[in-house]
């Protein structure tokens, strides 16, 4: 059950923002959409975006599955394992999103990573 | 020519700030609303038990309902962050709010912080540096705003 809750975290986790990243840079939100006045609005309109509503739904999944998971194993465990989702998600960004990953930034993601981790105990 | 690079070097410094701009906020969204849920949470006077209408009451008490707030507030935030940036840059990057957390934490809640939650607070802000001075977006050319 505890090893089932990790990979629909990590799993979830990783589709939600796979999807943010990719649906948000098709069509950006300019800073003037930012202001208060207009957040209802943007907000609308993120609502009408399938793959955002979809990532939301894999957002819930994953929050569910951690409250799950905080009641079957201790939480100086639980955290560190999701933070393994930094380190996939850099791999799924360079592999999926074709972003650019230079050695720089690997060092600083597996430093984060662990980082993460060695909060968490 | 020597013109045209100045003004597009500008144009990127320009969205650079910006872009740092918005993953602060989106960092403080996240690191306040996560406080305010936690600090509603605690000082919630009754037990909850297993009645669906005390936590449809819990969220509207104001501090939860603020860390509600500033929580929607940081979904949207960072919705338009991966917009602007790599998801491989945010994710570091936007890691610093576990480490203010933890200092929120230890100031607010009086919670222990150990040498290895140092020690990780240490990788995490080295992780930090690594990744900030990358460029923020490495797959298109325009910019929002």
């Amino acid at each position: 059950m505890k090893w089932l809750m990790v990979g629909i975290i990590v799993g979830s986790t990783v589709l939600a923002d796979l999807l943010q990243s990719f649906e948000m840079k098709r069509h950006t939100v300019a800073v003037e959409d930012l202001r208060p006045g207009r957040l209802v609005g943007m907000l609308r309109g993120l609502a009408q975006r399938g793959p955002l509503v979809l990532a939301v739904f894999f957002m819930a999944i994953s929050f569910f599955a951690f409250m799950k998971l905080l009641s079957v194993a201790d939480l100086s465990f639980s955290v560190p394992v999701t933070a393994a989702s930094v380190a996939l998600e850099t791999v799924l960004a360079r592999l999926v999103l074709k972003e650019k990953v230079t050695a720089l930034r690997w060092a600083g993601a597996l430093s984060v990573a662990c980082g993460v981790a060695l909060l968490a105990m | 020519m020597v013109e045209e690079a100045q003004i597009a070097s500008a144009g990127i410094r320009r969205v650079d700030l910006k872009t740092k701009l918005l993953a602060a906020f989106v960092v403080a969204t996240n690191v306040l609303g996560n406080f305010s849920m936690s600090w509603g949470m605690k000082h919630q006077a009754a037990d909850l038990g297993l009645s669906p209408l005390a936590y449809i009451r819990l969220v509207f008490t104001p501090w939860v309902l603020l860390g509600t707030t500033l929580l929607i507030l940081w979904l949207l935030s960072r919705m338009t962050l991966l917009g602007w940036a790599d998801l491989s840059y945010v994710l570091p990057v936007t890691s610093i709010g576990y480490v203010l957390s933890a200092v929120l934490g230890k100031v607010f809640f009086g919670e222990l912080v150990t040498w290895q939650r140092w020690l990780g607070t240490g990788f995490i802000v080295i992780g930090i540096i690594f990744v900030g001075l990358t460029a923020a977006n490495t797959t298109r050319q325009e910019t929002a705003g």
